[in-house]
């Protein structure tokens, strides 16, 4: 269980988030929604470790603010939106660097994790030579390896992906989304940074809704997407329906023309 | 060979294919330790002298005295001078592949961005302004107060630099360059007012030290050196994997448990004991931390894990090959081996600068 209570964050005199309650339970997808600039990817950064925030957060009983760098990488795996590389890696190398503080480093992980984001082969390319969307798909497949048992000493671990699908055409997105579903399903957590509000209604259990650096809602994909509350957040003529296929998914539509 | 079967070769050969280097990481580290050791005889046998290295072991192995202009020749003269250049090039080599991997780029090295220019300071403040100190100090720290006078010019200098180029965990190439060139200035001018105030025998020990020389290598020097290099090089493997994390970024390394604080800490400690007791000893030598680790990265990867043993011993043989080369060109004479460096790193780096162009985002 990731809880985090009344999270106050502020950069450079600029307070980004305020009061900010957000939760999520192992097992489940959690995808974070909202417009640019509400304050999502903040969030993540602060839930990561990355920002220094006030308030209350936990992951599994831990204090956020007094967990081991260490601990927490063998707890958690964090995906970013973009990393660039400072020397020229090959695919294999930087997903190796994922097991760098890995309780049980085993170098075949890198294939398997390779080959389960759908780049098996690979291995030999060196990294700035890939497409965006490749790139990031090795990145998942570095953090995968990090956290590669979704239940780990009889606790769950964690998944925090930041736009994971940003880059990605609707093959790949989709699949990158089953991983993140599978990785829930054998009893691990998966927090995500969405734009895209129909995968958002297809994976999540629970959707937690930001605007200008406040949580709006938190519930599930039926209670927080309504016509009127994504209309106002987003800033656009919103129309939510149910998909004909699979019954009670809704799924969004933005309604260019009557704005 | 060395321990390295025909069967390991073939499987560096497919790994490498796999995108493991690990094993070609290995053999390339061996053949830099045949290649040291090749250089370190020739060392020993090369000089204006015609004192021969191979008469002399031949006396030695039969049990024969060797006369005294032999003995003070190799084991005073050569042998203290081929530990120096080793001691400085796996140094200056080591600190440039620390500081590369720190700056996450690269073009960071000390003598290019104000680092060599500052232990330098250092270095002249010691020498023109510890003859101020009162005598009982000066007889206690004796040959000392110099390194570590360049070892504190380095650091702070390498600190301001890092401060300067880097917010919010991303370093500029732009910033950084520009910055160590302001950094150069304001400390050459320093250095200059200093120089300028010195007396005859100080203005002496400038002259010979700034020339960028192993000529002065004594084993008190060698010693004076020691303990700076050998902690900076005994140091470095455990930066390793820290910094081969730090190549993803800042986030990504504290993602994966690198404490990046403390690892940036020492990483600026390493570079500024390292370049300072180099500079110290043997004046500004620039190039070999940006030409050793480039060519290494290029024959067996980033990892520094590798990266930064090949480094030491690869910076060890060039600079003991360019000294070679200094002593050898205008021999009976020779010429400072900072010419010899420059003159091979100069074009060097703008190959690097070409290479690069379009990833160089400045």
């Amino acid at each position: 269980m990731l809880d985090a209570r009344g999270i106050d964050l502020s950069i450079r005199r600029t307070q980004i988030l305020h009061g900010v309650s957000f939760h999520a339970r192992a097992g489940e997808v959690t995808c974070i929604v909202g417009p640019n600039g509400s304050g999502k990817t903040t969030l993540l950064k602060a839930l990561t470790g990355e920002l220094p925030f006030s308030g209350d957060a936990t992951l599994d009983g831990q204090d956020l603010h007094a967990a081991d760098g260490v601990w927490l990488s063998q707890r958690r795996g964090v995906l970013q939106q973009s990393t660039r590389l400072a020397f020229p890696f090959t695919v294999h190398e930087v997903v190796r660097l994922g097991l760098l503080n890995a309780a049980t480093p085993d170098p075949s992980l890198v294939d398997a994790a390779l080959a389960r984001v759908g780049l098996a082969g690979f291995e030999g390319r060196f990294y700035h030579e890939l497409s965006g969307g490749e790139q990031q798909r090795v990145q998942l497949a570095r953090v995968l390896v990090q956290v590669w048992e979704p239940v780990f000493e009889g606790a769950p671990r964690w998944l925090f992906l930041d736009e994971p699908v940003s880059s990605l055409d609707l093959g790949h997105q989709l699949e990158v989304m089953d991983i993140a579903a599978e990785f829930a399903r054998e009893g691990g957590g998966v927090v995500a940074v969405m734009h895209d509000l129909n995968l958002t209604a297809m994976y999540a259990a629970s959707v937690a809704l930001m605007e200008r650096g406040r949580m709006v809602i938190q519930g599930t994909a039926n209670d927080v997407m309504t016509d009127e509350r994504l209309s106002q957040a987003y800033g656009c003529k919103v129309q939510v329906g149910l998909a004909p296929e699979g019954g009670a998914v809704p799924f969004v539509l933005p309604q260019v023309a009557s704005r | 060979m060395f321990g390295v079967s025909s069967k390991d070769l073939r499987e560096a050969r497919t790994r490498g294919r796999s995108g493991d280097r690990a094993v070609l990481a290995r053999l390339v580290t061996l053949l830099m330790i045949v290649v040291m050791a090749v250089v370190a005889v020739a060392a020993l046998a090369i000089g204006a002298t015609d004192t021969s290295l191979w008469g002399a072991i031949g006396d030695i192995l039969t049990g024969r005295e060797l006369d005294n202009r032999e003995r003070i020749i190799i084991f005073d003269i050569r042998l203290p001078r081929l530990v120096m250049g080793m001691m400085v090039g796996a140094a200056l080599a080591v600190s440039g592949a620390v500081m590369q991997g720190l700056f996450r780029n690269p073009l960071a090295d000390p003598g290019l961005v104000g680092v060599g220019a500052g232990a330098g300071l250092g270095a002249i403040s010691a020498i023109v302004l510890g003859s101020m100190l009162p005598l009982a100090f000066q007889s206690l720290i004796g040959n000392w107060l110099v390194p570590f006078a360049a070892f504190a010019g380095g650091w702070l200098t390498t600190i301001l630099l890092y401060r300067v180029s880097t917010s919010n965990g991303r370093t500029s190439v732009a910033v950084m360059l520009l910055a160590g060139i302001a950094l150069g200035a304001l400390t050459g001018a320093l250095s200059g007012i200093l120089v300028y105030n010195a007396n005859d025998a100080q203005l002496r020990d400038l002259t010979f030290w700034g020339l960028g020389s192993l000529a002065g290598a004594t084993w008190t020097k060698v010693l004076v050196a020691f303990p700076l290099i050998a902690a900076a090089l005994i140091a470095a493997p455990f930066l390793a994997r820290g910094l081969n994390g730090l190549t993803l970024g800042e986030a990504a390394a504290t993602h994966l448990g690198v404490p990046v604080q403390r690892l940036k800490s020492y990483s600026i400690l390493l570079v500024a004991g390292a370049v300072g007791a180099a500079v110290a000893v043997s004046g500004g030598i620039g190039f070999i931390g940006i030409v050793v680790p480039h060519l290494l990265r290029l024959a067996m990867g980033p990892d520094h894990r590798y990266l930064l043993p090949a480094a030491a011993i690869l910076g060890a043989a060039l600079l003991v090959t360019a000294d070679i080369i200094a002593r050898v060109v205008v021999a009976p004479a020779e010429l400072p081996i900072g010419i010899v460096t420059a003159v091979i790193g100069g074009p060097f780096f703008l190959w690097i600068l070409l290479k690069n162009r379009s990833v160089l985002d400045m």
